[in-house]
């Protein structure tokens, strides 16, 4: 049996273009009906974003990536490497250092493995996110060291990359200006961080600061246009 | 990056193909601004005339390029000798960006087509050049400005949004600002950016310029750096967000010819066309709940794309020819006022010609655009009642007009007196409403014409041409001329006549030559001086103007008692009559020749205009098709001949030939008047035997046959001439 992607238009909600991409051949599921069906029921009670039957295609397709990615099949899911490897061939992510920070973040009990309830629920918003539900996810991928805040020099470290510059002092005074210019924009509350609360009021002022510090989530030319919230910039 | 640093640093950017005059002059006006001489360049850019509608214009080339950008560094800085030295350092070199393509300078139209626009381009007006900034502004935004336009060229994605974004909090709406983007070469790098696959700077880029396209000097550069292709080709993306700010960028852009141009070639029209294709289902009525919101803002900014655009002439055709038409009426159907009103502002550009009016019946616009006059939003009024006013040109859309309902509500609008281009929309759209006889009558009945009576004085002539234009119209009906001078409407006419806005003129003579019909309301005008006044218009340089007094002297020679005395007291009155008859403009000869048939109703000043030599003026004439020419020529003449020998001097400057064939015209007018001109001229032997011998008889012999009287008097009266003069010479002949 085919579960790879449906064009089945009753499986209406994944004709993601990323999805495509993967094939998932015949996903030999290690796992009975039985419980199948109680871990899309348990999965589906927490993800909202997804229909049944688009999780359980999702389901059988982490385990045929996780079967890929030659990792033993001890349900512990996918490590660091093989979710990178993902990120970079499907939604073409390229910055390393937000990659692992996305990892960090779909890894919810931080045991450096990505389940499959932690993958589903991460990708619900990662393709399906509400406005709300982004604006989270990135705030969590942009603050590093879990403090709730996003720090001048966790900025300085997301944006050291981002100029093309001769010399590296040139190179520094710029990325410290734009520094700067980022925190003049963002920080209401002038506590020299921004808290969520200011990450919010910026973006939603203004859409395109969503993912300020560099690229976390699909580029938006992919992402599938159905939900009234905004999904596409 | 300047212009000027192109121009030194980077020679394959620099495309100059065309090697014309004006590219040589461009090199002189540099080398001066480079001195310091502070001599405004030649600005051969748009010039005002401020003409109406109808002119044609002559549009001068443009070589302002280089020059223009440089005059404003110089004029931006403290220190003009100083510019070039400091500015030099930060313009290192061309910054090579990875995965951004470099922007290709395209060559710049220099020579104008040569168009005629619907609408006068008083929003171009002169673009003053050389600004003397207050230096003091200058600093801080301007280095902040700089400051962000190096990130934008010099960081990847990340950086340059956080840039754009934080670019976009300054007062953009500011010229300071604007100018300041330009100066440090922000221009060209948020032009770059829309050449990219990055969807969000390209957003952020937008958002920008359309901003700062508000300024007319930015968008001569936005034009000039080749902005406008790739404007036109963000359109195609399927970001709807991308479309409605790139469309709407276009809208701000296009405000000017060579802009509108740009996006004709570039094939913009078509793609805005297909903006406006946002309903999802055509089967049924467009229903608002049908349209996803992001669709109605999509089709929105495409109006108003369209609706800059449209305001050259090519442009209308492109968008007719690209179906625009039918999307544009399925938009009038919807009740978002803020698409209505570009929507109807684009189909009222249009609507002033004439392919478009046959679609606009075919669509069911009219309806649409009654039921939207009853909005509440005055902008939306005034374009409803604009596009009624061209469209009603047409019999069939001026009783669309009627049927819906749209009478009542133009008049109820012309109480409120504030809105000043609403205004003159309103009474527009009534005036060529009145031309209806029917829609007179509803008028009278929502009492407008005593409203439009009280708007003869205090109002901006736009509104007043309209106002008199309908007045003309409805003084066609005896009642309505009644309604009129009760109300005292005929002094502030008269006081009209001395105007020199040459539609007014002819509307009031008009009007004016309406009221003229009645005796009463003769009495007023004469006392007034109103004849003298039209009797003056005959030296107005428009030809038009002379017309229109001409025909209204007519009633006013006929309604007065002692027309002659009146006729003869205005000095050099009669030659001026007489020389006009020297015209070429058929319209004018019709008029004055009616003209002269009235005032040659009075022997005297039939013998002073014979003295003149109206005789051979008049016969020169007669080889003539024009029939409305040929019949009031046929009445002078016939009229003229009951002078001494007017009659033979005709026939000497064969006149009588040519008149015959007028017989062969299908118009029973030009019959009459030639018939009764023939009876006249018969009475002479010499004219009796022209005719005979040029085929009148049988011609005549039918019309005497005819309903007319009038006719058959003349045709029986000149064939009794003839034949009695053929049986005199037969007589002649045997004794």
């Amino acid at each position: 049996m085919n579960y790879g992607i449906s064009d089945n238009p009753r499986h209406v909600g994944l004709e993601l273009g990323y999805l495509r991409t993967l094939q998932c051949v015949e996903a030999t599921l290690d796992m009975d009906q039985k419980t199948l069906k109680k871990l899309v029921e348990s999965i589906s009670n927490t993800v909202k974003n997804f229909k049944k039957s688009e999780v359980e295609c999702l389901v059988r397709l982490f385990h045929s990536l996780v079967e890929r990615a030659n990792v033993r099949l001890n349900n512990l899911g996918l490590d660091r490497n093989a979710f990178g490897a993902i990120l970079h061939s499907v939604f073409g992510m390229t910055d390393d250092m937000l990659m692992n920070r996305v990892f960090f973040v779909f890894d919810k009990d931080h045991n450096n493995r990505i389940n499959v309830k932690e993958c589903v629920k991460g990708l619900s918003v990662f393709l399906r996110g509400t406005f709300e539900e982004k604006l989270k996810f990135c705030f969590e991928v942009y603050y590093l060291n879990g403090d709730g805040y996003i720090c001048r020099e966790e900025i300085f470290d997301m944006l050291k990359n981002s100029l093309h510059q001769q010399s590296s002092e040139e190179n520094d005074e710029g990325i410290k200006e734009l520094v700067d210019i980022t925190l003049k924009k963002m920080d209401y509350d002038n506590d020299g961080k921004i808290s969520f609360a200011d990450f919010e009021k910026a973006v939603r002022e203004e859409r395109l600061l969503l993912e300020v510090f560099g690229p976390c989530l699909p580029e938006a030319k992919l992402c599938c246009p159905r939900h009234k919230s905004v999904n596409c910039l | 990056m300047s212009k000027q640093e192109k121009r030194f640093s980077d020679e394959k950017e620099k495309k100059e193909p065309t090697n014309e005059p004006p590219e040589k002059e461009e090199a002189a006006p540099v080398q001066k601004a480079l001195t310091g001489s502070g001599k405004r360049t030649l600005e051969k850019n748009q010039i005002n005339f401020g003409k109406s509608q109808m002119t044609k214009r002559l549009e001068p080339s443009l070589s302002w390029k280089a020059t223009v950008r440089f005059k404003e560094y110089r004029s931006l800085l403290r220190d003009p000798q100083e510019e070039k030295h400091r500015r030099r350092p930060e313009r290192s070199g061309p910054p090579v960006k990875p995965g951004r393509a470099q922007l290709v300078r395209k060559s710049n139209e220099k020579i104008e087509e040569i168009i005629s626009e619907s609408s006068s381009e008083s929003e171009e007006g002169e673009e003053p050049l050389d600004r003397q900034e207050a230096n003091a502004d200058l600093p801080s935004e301007y280095w902040q400005i700089q400051k962000l336009v190096k990130y934008l060229k010099g960081g990847n994605q990340t950086a340059t949004v956080i840039a754009l974004c934080s670019m976009k909090d300054f007062n953009l709406a500011q010229e300071t600002c604007q100018l300041a983007i330009r100066d440090v070469g922000g221009l060209e790098v948020l032009i770059n950016l829309l050449d990219t696959d990055e969807v969000k700077c390209k957003i952020g880029s937008l958002k920008i310029l359309k901003e700062i396209s508000h300024n007319p000097q930015i968008r001569r550069n936005i034009v000039d750096l080749g902005g406008l292709p790739v404007m036109v080709n963000t359109l195609d993306s399927p970001h709807k967000s991308l479309k409605c700010l790139a469309a709407e960028t276009i809208a701000n852009v296009a405000k000017f010819r060579r802009a509108r141009q740009a996006v004709r070639r570039y094939g913009g029209i078509t793609k805005l066309v297909a903006l406006l294709d946002c309903g999802k289902s055509s089967a049924e009525p467009a229903q608002s709940s049908l349209y996803d919101a992001r669709d109605v803002e999509v089709a929105r900014c495409g109006a108003l794309a369209l609706w800059s655009c449209s305001k050259s002439y090519t442009n209308k055709e492109a968008i007719r020819k690209a179906g625009g038409i039918p999307l544009l009426a399925r938009l009038l159907k919807t009740s978002h006022e803020n698409m209505l009103i570009p929507v109807v502002g684009t189909l009222q550009e249009c609507a002033s010609e004439e392919n478009y009016r046959a679609a606009i019946k075919a669509e069911r616009i009219i309806e649409n655009l009654v039921k939207n006059l009853n909005s509440e939003n005055e902008q939306l009024q005034e374009h409803c009642a604009m596009a009624i006013y061209q469209c009603a040109e047409d019999k069939e859309t001026r009783d669309l007009v009627r049927l819906h309902g749209g009478l009542k509500r133009l008049a109820s609008l012309l109480d409120n007196t504030d809105n000043k281009e609403r205004l003159a929309a309103v009474t527009g759209a009534i005036w060529k409403c009145s031309i209806s006889k029917e829609n007179v009558t509803k008028f009278r009945e929502y009492k407008a014409i005593e409203t439009l009576v009280g708007l003869l004085t205090d109002q901006p002539e736009e509104v007043l041409v309209n106002v008199v234009g309908a007045l003309g119209e409805c003084c066609q009906d005896y009642e309505n001329r009644v309604l009129v001078r009760k109300c005292g409407g005929i002094p502030p006419l008269v006081n009209l006549l001395v105007g020199v806005n040459q539609a007014l003129l002819v509307n009031v003579t008009k009007a004016v030559g309406a009221c003229a019909v009645e005796p009463e309301s003769m009495m007023i005008i004469d006392r007034l001086d109103g004849v003298r006044l039209l009797w003056s218009l005959l030296k107005n340089p428009h030809p038009e103007v002379k017309a229109s007094a001409a025909w209204a002297l007519c009633p006013c020679i006929q309604n007065t008692k002692d027309a002659g005395e009146m006729v003869r007291s205005f000095v050099g009155g009669l030659e001026l009559v007489v020389n006009l008859l020297k015209s070429d403009n058929k319209e004018v000869l019709a008029s004055v020749c009616a003209a002269i048939t009235n005032i040659a109703n009075d022997q005297e000043n039939l013998a002073v205009i014979t003295d003149r030599g109206v005789v051979p003026l008049l016969s020169k004439l007669a080889n003539t098709n024009n029939d409305k020419l040929r019949r009031h020529l046929a009445e002078a003449i016939s009229r003229c001949c009951m002078w001494g020998r007017n009659r033979v001097a005709f026939g000497e400057y064969k006149a009588v030939a040519p008149l015959v064939h007028y017989l062969k015209s299908d118009d029973p007018n030009v019959h009459r008047a030639t018939a009764q001109a023939l009876y006249q001229l018969s009475e002479d032997a010499d004219n009796c035997v022209t005719i005979h011998e040029n085929g009148a008889v049988k011609l005549l012999l039918d019309m005497v046959g005819s309903t007319d009287q009038d006719l058959q008097e003349a045709a029986a009266g000149c064939i009794s001439n003839i034949r009695r003069l053929a049986l005199a010479t037969e007589k002649a002949r045997y004794t």
